[in-house]
């Protein structure tokens, strides 16, 4: 039989491990399933594990880097004696109770893990572009991580696509080696924040281009430049560059549940009023899986502690 | 057996040239990442595959010449030596199985 567990959860961001904090302290000795190493933001301690300085996140005011701020959420579930396994969850069946979870073959009769309470907490990962060069040249040139791969690009000219606060920041970060770093953002007017912003047109190495998109990636085997494309002139022209790093946004990361819970039309999870409830009982969501508008680490953190709460009480109910 | 070599700019040609078994080489950084997570992986990939494939660590920060020869731009890239040559390249972090499967035909 496989091991059955009060509260299994799905992802290690802030929401995940923030659960994992909660429900550990609960005594609930919570199993964390936390994904796998990967170059891309679905990774093991989420989105801040790519990304360099956090000056948001209340307590530290001189700011800490993300990887160092998810390895302090990590150290403290563990402290209180959070179970952690690095895998990655292939498939759940949420139709009956105990629920299921499989890590490894998702084809196997028996599942990993039977499941009380699931706390799902898989998070969000940066869309790419969907261009066919895009697989040729991703790590030639073509990259997803700014912190990782800026260094290869002293002197170069880089290309940043994307106007949020995301790609400000890789923006920021690459002006530090770049000889110049361009912005192309399909709008007239970035999502960004005002600070973000502030900082951007303050930096003499960036450049924007508005109402531009990027109709394909240049080179063989290694990145070339881009062809941009005006979306209000049509007007075509290739630029010259050796680094583009894509920060479009973010889709949630919700195809283990497709069919089982609930989606909203943009993909996200939905979760009841003000609750981490979802349409299954039992099962609860939190962090960016399941918020399309405020998708902050604290914001992700706090609704972690709101699951890790309703699946205390809701297990407490039910007399476990 | 098993251990993981540091290669150098000075040293990268003779070990990988003169080994007999094929040298997956990891270009790395302390700043990155990925290639922190994936460290404890290489160094279990080592230890258990012992005898069929070395592992062996380029840090790219002190040996920027070795990163530019070999066209790494992206790290974690890791790139199976055999005879010397560049057989096989894996670019991005990984998670053991799938790392373990893309090296499936030299273990």
């Amino acid at each position: 039989m496989p091991e059955l567990r009060n509260v299994v959860i799905i992802g290690s961001g802030p929401a995940g491990l923030t659960a994992a904090i909660y429900t550990a302290r609960a005594d609930l000795a919570p199993l964390m399933i936390e994904g796998e190493p990967s170059s891309t933001s679905d990774q093991p301690g989420g989105q801040l594990m790519l990304t360099t300085e956090v000056e948001n996140f209340p307590g530290f005011p001189d700011g800490i880097m993300g990887p160092e701020l998810m390895g302090n959420f990590r150290a403290q579930a563990e402290r209180f004696g959070a179970d952690i396994l690095t895998a990655r969850v292939t498939k759940v069946d949420l139709s009956e109770r105990p629920f299921r979870i499989w890590t490894g073959d998702p084809g196997a009769e028996q599942p990993t893990y039977l499941a009380r309470s699931v706390v799902i907490a898989t998070g969000a990962s940066s869309l790419m572009l969907g261009l066919e060069s895009e697989a040729r040249l991703l790590g030639h040139g073509l990259s997803t991580c700014a912190t990782c791969d800026g260094f290869f690009f002293r002197d170069q000219d880089i290309v940043v696509v994307g106007g949020g606060d995301s790609a400000l920041e890789e923006a920021l970060f690459l002006s530090r080696f770049g000889r110049t770093v361009t912005v192309v953002h399909r709008r007239k007017e970035l999502r960004a924040s005002k600070i973000m912003q502030d900082r951007a047109f303050a930096n003499d190495k960036l450049t924007f281009l508005w109402d531009t998109v990027v109709d394909d990636i240049l080179g063989s085997d290694r990145v070339e430049g881009v062809r941009l494309r005006n979306v209000l002139t049509d007007e075509v022209q290739d630029r010259a560059a050796a680094g583009v790093f894509v920060a479009i946004g973010h889709r949630p990361n919700t195809d283990l549940f497709v069919g089982q819970l609930p989606l909203k039309d943009n993909g996200y999870l939905i979760t009841e009023g003000s609750t981490s409830r979802t349409a299954v009982e039992g099962v609860f969501a939190c962090g960016d899986v399941q918020d399309d508008w405020y998708r902050q680490a604290i914001t992700a953190a706090g609704s972690g502690c709101m699951a890790a709460i309703d699946a205390e009480r809701w297990l407490e109910a039910q007399g476990h | 057996m098993g251990s993981i070599a540091h290669l150098t700019e000075a040293t990268f040609d003779e070990e990988v040239g003169a080994s007999t078994e094929p040298v997956l080489v990891d270009f790395w950084a302390e700043w990155c990442g990925p290639c922190k997570m994936i460290a404890p992986i290489l160094d279990e990939v080592a230890t258990e595959h012992a005898g069929k494939v070395r592992v062996a660590k380029v840090n790219v920060d002190e040996n920027p010449n070795l990163a530019m020869k070999f066209n790494v731009m992206s790290i974690p890239t890791m790139i199976v030596f055999k005879d010397g040559e560049e057989d096989h390249r894996i670019v991005g972090a990984r998670g053991k199985s799938q790392l373990v499967d893309d090296l499936r035909s030299y273990l």
